[in-house]
C-alpha cells in the first residue's frame, strides 16, 4: 500500500452549470477503478473542501468508463454570473481533486 | 460500407470566441456533409440581447462575418452544409450579414435559412418559477434583459428540408444543432428515442470542438498533447444506428483517444442516465468507447427515452458592474504587505464610501481561485493583490478601482503594477415553458 496523489492514477475534468460543478474522475487503469470507487466519495470531498463545497454532493458511478461523476451543489460561490472568484466556472476543481492523496495497493 | 451510409459532421466552433483556422482546415480537407458552429452560452445570449438593444442591427455573434467570409466559398465547393447558432439574439440580422458576405464573395443562389421563435422575452410569465433561487421571474428585482427557450432539432428540420446551405439559429440546445442534420440524413423519426439519444450524445461530444480532440486536457508529464498550438477540431463519421467514430484530420495537433473522449462525454453532465434535451432524454450510462485506430474512437451504446414535456428557458437580468483592481508586491514579506493592502481597501470601502457591496480579496501567488479551500498556503515572494466587487452602478464599481489605485501612494511599501477594469455584468436563471407557448418558424432568403 502506498500513499499517492490521485493524479498519478486518474484524470479528471470539471464543468459547470449555474452554481453546480461536476468533476468526472477516471482511473487510467481498470485495476484502479475500485480504488477511486472506495476513496473518492462525497464524504471525502466534504472533509477536504467543506469550506467551499457547501451543498449536497452526489456521485454517479460509470463502470463502463472506469470513472465517477461527482456532482457538487453550491460549489461555485454563486456560479459564473455571481461569483467574485477569478475562476468563476470552477475549472480548477479538477486539479484540486486530483491533488488528494489516496492509498493505492 | 458505401460512403452515403456514413454521415460526416464536424465542429467549426465550440464557443463564441473559438478559433477559426481549425474550422477552415476541416472544411477544406474533411469531406464533410455538415459543419456546426456552436457559439451560444447563457451569458453570450444575455450580452447579445444587450447589443441588440443598443443597436438593432447587432446582437449576433461578433465573429460571424469573419467566419462566413473564410468558409462560405469552401463549403459550396465541398457541398458542406453550415448549421450555426451564431444568430444569438438577432437571427435575422445574422442572416442578412451572411447574405451580404456571400454576395460580396460572388456566391449567388446561396440559401440561408433562419430558425426563429426561441426569443420568448414577450411571452415569459412573471409568475414562472425559477429553478433557483426559490422565486418567480417577477420577484428577481433586477432589470429584465431577455428570455430564450431551448429549441430542439425539430425546429431546424424544415430548414434542412428546404435545402438551405446555411442554417442560422438563436438558442437551440447545443446537441440539437448536430442531431438535426443526422435526423434529416438518416430519416430518424421524432419518437425514435434510442437513436435520438445516441445522436444527442454524438452532438454532445462534438459541441465543444477541441475539448474532445485534446483541448482542455494537457497536463505536462502526465497527459501530454502533441502540437497543442494547432489542435484540430473534431469530426464524427456517423452511421444509421447512431454509433460513430470521433476523429480529427491527419496532420493536426491534439489527440483523440479513450481518455480525451471520456472526459468530454461526462463534461457538464449530471445524471448520465438522464441528460435532458428538447429532443430526447439521452442516456449515457451504457455508452462505451473503443480505440479503433490512431486518433479514432468508436462510441456505441448511447440511448434515450421520451423527450421532456417542457422546454428550458434562460431568463437574463442586469447584474450591475464587476470591478477588479490589482497591485503587485514582491520580495521579502510580500504576502504580509499584500494582505495589509487588502485590509486597507476593505476598511475604506466601508468607512469612506459606505459600501456594503459583495466583495472579495485574493492574494494571487498565495491563495486565489478555489485553492482558498486548502489550508495553510505557503508564503510567496511574488504576490498580486486582487480586489473584486460587484456594484449596482458604475460609480460604485469605480470606487473600488480608486481605492486600489490609491494604494500606490497611501498603502504598504513597494506596491506597483496597478491594473483595473470594470465589466458590465448579467445574471441568468432557468425556468420552464410549455411547448405550446413557443411558435418556431423558418424563413429562407437566397442570394
Amino acid at each position: 500500500m502506498s500513499r499517492r496523489p490521485l493524479r498519478e492514477i486518474a484524470h479528471a475534468r470539471a464543468g459547470d452549470k449555474g452554481n453546480r460543478s461536476n468533476v468526472s474522475v477516471f482511473a487510467y487503469a481498470a485495476e484502479h477503478y475500485p480504488v477511486i470507487l472506495a476513496q473518492i466519495t462525497p464524504a471525502r470531498l466534504k472533509q477536504e473542501f467543506g469550506s467551499l463545497l457547501r451543498g449536497e454532493i452526489k456521485r454517479y458511478e460509470l463502470p463502463n468508463l472506469n470513472g465517477l461523476n461527482m456532482v457538487m451543489d453550491e460549489a461555485l460561490e454563486g456560479g459564473v454570473n455571481e461569483s467574485l472568484n477569478l475562476d468563476g466556472h470552477g475549472k480548477s476543481w479538477s486539479s484540486l481533486i486530483l491533488g488528494l492523496e489516496i492509498e493505492v495497493p | 460500407m458505401a460512403s452515403k451510409d456514413i454521415y460526416r459532421i464536424g465542429t467549426g466552433a465550440g464557443f463564441s470566441s473559438d478559433r477559426l483556422d481549425p474550422a477552415v482546415d476541416l472544411v477544406k480537407r474533411g469531406q464533410l456533409d455538415a459543419i456546426v458552429f456552436e457559439c451560444v452560452g447563457e451569458r453570450t445570449l444575455a450580452f447579445g440581447h444587450r447589443d441588440r438593444q443598443a443597436d438593432p442591427a447587432k446582437g449576433y455573434n461578433p465573429l460571424l462575418e469573419r467566419r462566413m467570409r473564410a468558409i462560405l466559398a469552401l463549403c459550396r465547393e465541398h457541398r458542406t452544409r453550415v448549421v450555426t447558432n451564431m444568430g444569438v439574439a438577432n437571427v435575422q440580422a445574422a442572416a442578412e450579414a451572411t447574405a451580404a458576405v456571400a454576395r460580396d464573395l460572388g456566391l449567388s443562389g446561396l440559401k440561408i435559412a433562419t430558425v426563429l421563435g426561441d426569443d420568448v422575452s414577450e411571452d415569459i410569465s412573471l409568475d414562472a418559477e425559477l429553478w433557483e433561487p426559490d422565486c418567480t421571474v417577477g420577484e428577481v428585482g433586477r432589470p429584465f434583459i431577455g428570455a430564450n427557450a431551448y429549441l430542439g432539432a425539430d425546429t431546424i428540420l424544415p430548414a434542412l428540408e428546404a435545402d438551405a446551405d446555411v442554417v442560422i439559429t438563436g438558442r437551440v440546445a447545443d446537441p440539437s444543432l448536430f442531431l438535426a442534420p443526422l435526423r434529416q440524413h438518416f430519416g430518424w423519426a421524432e419518437d425514435a428515442w434510442p437513436v435520438l439519444g445516441a445522436g444527442t450524445i454524438i452532438g454532445h461530444l462534438l459541441e465543444c470542438a477541441a475539448q474532445v480532440t485534446g483541448g482542455y486536457f494537457a497536463d505536462p508529464g502526465l497527459k501530454d498533447v502533441h502540437d497543442l498550438a494547432h489542435v484540430g477540431f473534431p469530426l464524427a463519421e456517423v452511421t444509421a444506428d447512431g454509433s460513430a467514430v470521433i476523429t480529427k484530420l491527419d496532420g493536426t495537433g491534439g489527440r483523440v483517444d479513450e481518455q480525451s473522449v471520456k472526459e468530454q462525454l461526462i463534461y457538464e453532465v449530471h445524471d448520465p442516465a438522464c441528460y435532458l434535451n428538447p429532443d430526447v432524454i439521452a442516456d449515457f450510462s451504457n455508452a462505451s468507447l473503443a480505440e479503433v485506430g490512431k486518433d479514432r474512437v468508436r462510441i456505441t451504446g448511447g440511448s434515450g427515452a421520451e423527450r421532456p414535456e417542457q422546454l428550458k428557458v434562460t431568463v437574463a437580468f442586469d447584474g450591475g458592474f464587476l470591478a477588479e483592481g490589482e497591485v503587485s508586491y514582491a520580495g521579502a514579506n510580500a504576502a504580509a504587505r499584500a494582505r495589509l493592502a487588502g485590509e486597507v481597501v476593505e476598511e475604506r470601502l466601508a468607512s469612506v464610501h459606505g459600501s456594503n457591496a459583495p466583495r472579495r480579496i485574493d492574494l494571487i501567488g498565495v491563495a486565489s481561485v478555489h485553492a482558498s479551500a486548502l489550508d495553510g498556503p505557503e508564503e510567496s515572494q511574488d504576490v498580486r493583490l486582487r480586489c473584486a466587487m460587484r456594484g449596482q452602478s458604475r460609480e460604485d464599481a469605480e470606487n473600488l478601482l480608486w481605492e486600489v489605485e490609491s494604494l500606490l501612494n497611501c498603502g504598504p511599501s513597494g506596491g506597483g503594477g496597478y491594473r483595473g477594469h470594470i465589466t458590465p455584468s448579467v445574471m441568468t436563471y432557468s425556468t420552464f415553458i410549455g411547448r405550446d407557448q413557443v411558435s418556431p418558424s423558418v424563413e429562407v432568403i437566397e442570394t
